[in-house]
């Protein structure tokens, strides 16, 4: 049986910088995709916008993976595509893992797992609309292949449901070829994509953003005619008496996405209410040993320069993990309290990597003014005030948590203050 | 004075912008590009865009095309007409021009993929 010490599952920027940097610690690694051909959600990704901080240049989404595909193939590093992972299993520290391709059933042995799936779209079953089910209705992502892919239109008068940067995005898109887009509609008070987005993809096109409303019922038999909309109230209860029908032969819809982690499952990997994605230290390692995440399966990333670092963060760990450290370590939890919507990682290895670890945040409320504040065993250990702290953009910090002399009953709490002044 | 949001990079900086009659003052800006970019908005906008390209191909129907430059926002349009009209029945690259100085705004209309050359499937 092929024997590896790094396998990847998943040929996006995530997966592929993890391949990278595993290969380049020395390690044997295989890397598995499902699709045709690597690169993930980036093929689509037409738009430019990406690589800003890595590169320095506005690049589109093919542009950015190309160049990671370029490198992994330098690189030599095995991988194979069209190939479904079908089941793993862990037996005396060693990974079992059985595939399905063209070839047929292909058994893979290694020592680490990299979990690098990415995210999926929320669908219309995960959202309350009534009527009819004609054809017509889409998610963003769903719309984005069909134009940016296959070429083909599937508009010509849409409505937009959710303003997540990918329905954004696409309102940008159909109404550049030529689709009229009615409106934006977000049931909550707030936007959820990124202000950027908002500017030059809506504002520049005269597209209306209508907040606290959401669509609430579908006509047509066969194909999508209508929708209806209706204002909401503080619970995001539609408002009898403010519905409005629009005509339309297409709803978009961009409500959210959700780390990929059925196989993380599988394995008995613990998942973080929050962000949906696994649970992992400042290595990347779940609580399953040899167990990695990274990418948009750990959690919904804006901006793909992070899930490139992520996974070379995750590779060079799982590289180390089974080269020389062997174990896990010891580890102390890191606690977000409630003006945080997240924290990524959620634990801190106190015996690897201490040094260097880089923190992912997300704060609950849209803050003018804040401060991050760092406890450890109730002593602040660190502050750093922030201006615009906004839910939809995700923000990074680097931390030195070798110098605060932690030890394995060490509590460390992370909050976000209001105002500006750090005490 | 006007509030603008800085679309140069994932910072967004929300821009306060005053008209005096000495100039365009910008504050809010957490690096000069906001400043340039405030200037700009008040007197020619600019904006890249991106698209895809017909091709003969089956396989691959459309590639991903992008102008290489900024371009005034109100030729968007224009430019978009433009690269509608091609139909690629050679295997271009990334990189490759498509329309040089498309319409005479002096940007070139660029290919952003190599999905035309490269092979699917195999190492
Ligand atoms: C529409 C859209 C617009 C975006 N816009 C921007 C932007 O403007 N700027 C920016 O910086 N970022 C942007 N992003 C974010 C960025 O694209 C993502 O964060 C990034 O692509 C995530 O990379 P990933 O490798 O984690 O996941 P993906 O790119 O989704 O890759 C995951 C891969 O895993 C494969 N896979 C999944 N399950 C299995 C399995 N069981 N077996 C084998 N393979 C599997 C999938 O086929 C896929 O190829 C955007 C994202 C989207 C969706
Ligand atoms: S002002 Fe500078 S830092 Fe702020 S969004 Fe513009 S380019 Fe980015």
């Amino acid at each position: 049986m092929p024997d590896y010490d790094v396998l990847v599952i998943g040929g996006g920027p995530a997966g592929l910088s993890a391949a990278i940097s595993a290969k380049k610690e020395g390690s044997r690694v295989l890397l598995l995709e499902r699709e045709e051909r690597l690169g993930g959600i980036l093929k689509q990704c037409i738009h430019d916008g990406f690589g800003l901080l890595r590169f320095g240049e506005k690049l589109s989404g093919p542009e950015y993976v190309e160049r990671f595909e370029e490198e992994f193939h330098e690189l030599h590093i095995e991988y194979e595509v069209l190939t479904f992972v079908t089941d793993i299993r862990k037996q005396e520290g060693v990974f079992l893992i059985t595939a399905v391709n063209q070839k047929g059933v292909q058994n893979y042995q290694t020592r680490t797992i990299i979990l690098a799936t990415g995210c999926r779209e929320r669908t219309a079953k995960q959202v309350s609309i009534h009527g009819t089910r004609p054809a017509g209705v889409f998610t963003a992502g769903t719309a984005q292949h069909f134009v940016n892919l296959l070429g083909e239109m599937p508009a010509k008068k849409c409505v937009i449901l959710g303003s997540g940067d990918i329905g954004l995005i696409m309102a940008r898109r159909l109404t550049l070829e030529g689709a009229k887009v009615e409106g934006v509609y977000e049931v909550k008070p707030e936007p959820s994509g990124l202000t950027r987005n908002l500017v030059q993809c809506l504002e520049d096109y005269g597209i209306p953003l209508y907040l606290s409303h959401t669509v609430t019922r579908v006509f047509g038999v066969g194909r999508l005619t209508a929708v209806e909309i209706a204002k909401v109230d503080d619970a995001m209860r539609p408002i009898p008496g403010t519905e409005r029908k629009v005509e339309c032969d297409t709803l978009i819809l961009s409500v959210g996405l959700i780390p990929e982690n059925e196989m993380a499952e599988s394995l008995g990997v613990s998942l973080d209410a929050h962000t949906k994605g696994p649970v992992c230290d400042n290595l990347f390692m779940t609580d399953v040993d040899g167990v990695f995440s990274c990418g948009n399966a750990l959690h919904v990333n804006d901006l793909v320069d992070y899930v490139s670092e992520s996974g070379e963060l995750a590779g060079k760990a799982a590289a180390g993990f089974q080269k020389t450290w062997r174990t896990r370590g010891r580890s102390v939890p890191l606690d977000a309290d409630a003006s945080l919507q997240y924290l990524v990682p959620q634990r801190l290895n106190l015996d690897y990597g201490t040094d260097k670890v880089v923190l992912y945040f997300r704060n609950k409320e849209t803050l003018p003014q804040g401060i991050l504040h760092i406890e450890a065993d109730g002593k602040t250990v660190f502050e750093k005030k922030y201006r615009n702290l906004k839910p939809p953009e995700m923000e990074r910090l680097e931390m030195d948590f070798g110098k605060f002399h932690l030890n394995g009953a060490s509590k460390i709490r992370v909050s976000i203050r209001k105002g500006g002044d750090a005490k | 004075m006007r509030e603008l949001t800085c679309i140069t990079c994932p910072n967004g900086c929300l821009l306060q912008v005053d008209e005096t009659e000495g100039g365009i003052r910008v504050t809010g800006n957490a690096c000069p590009r906001g400043e340039t970019f405030a200037i700009a908005e008040l007197t020619h906008p600019m904006r890249t865009i991106c698209s895809t390209a017909r091709t003969t191909y089956p396989e691959t129907p459309v590639v991903p095309v992008r102008v290489s430059g900024e371009i005034p926002k109100e030729r968007i349009f224009d430019v978009m007409k433009e690269i509608n009209n091609i139909v690629l029945d050679r295997r271009v690259k990334r990189g490759d021009v498509l329309i040089p100085d498309v319409l005479g705004l002096g940007v070139d209309v660029i290919v952003t993929s190599d999905i035309l050359t490269r092979k699917l499937c195999c190492h």
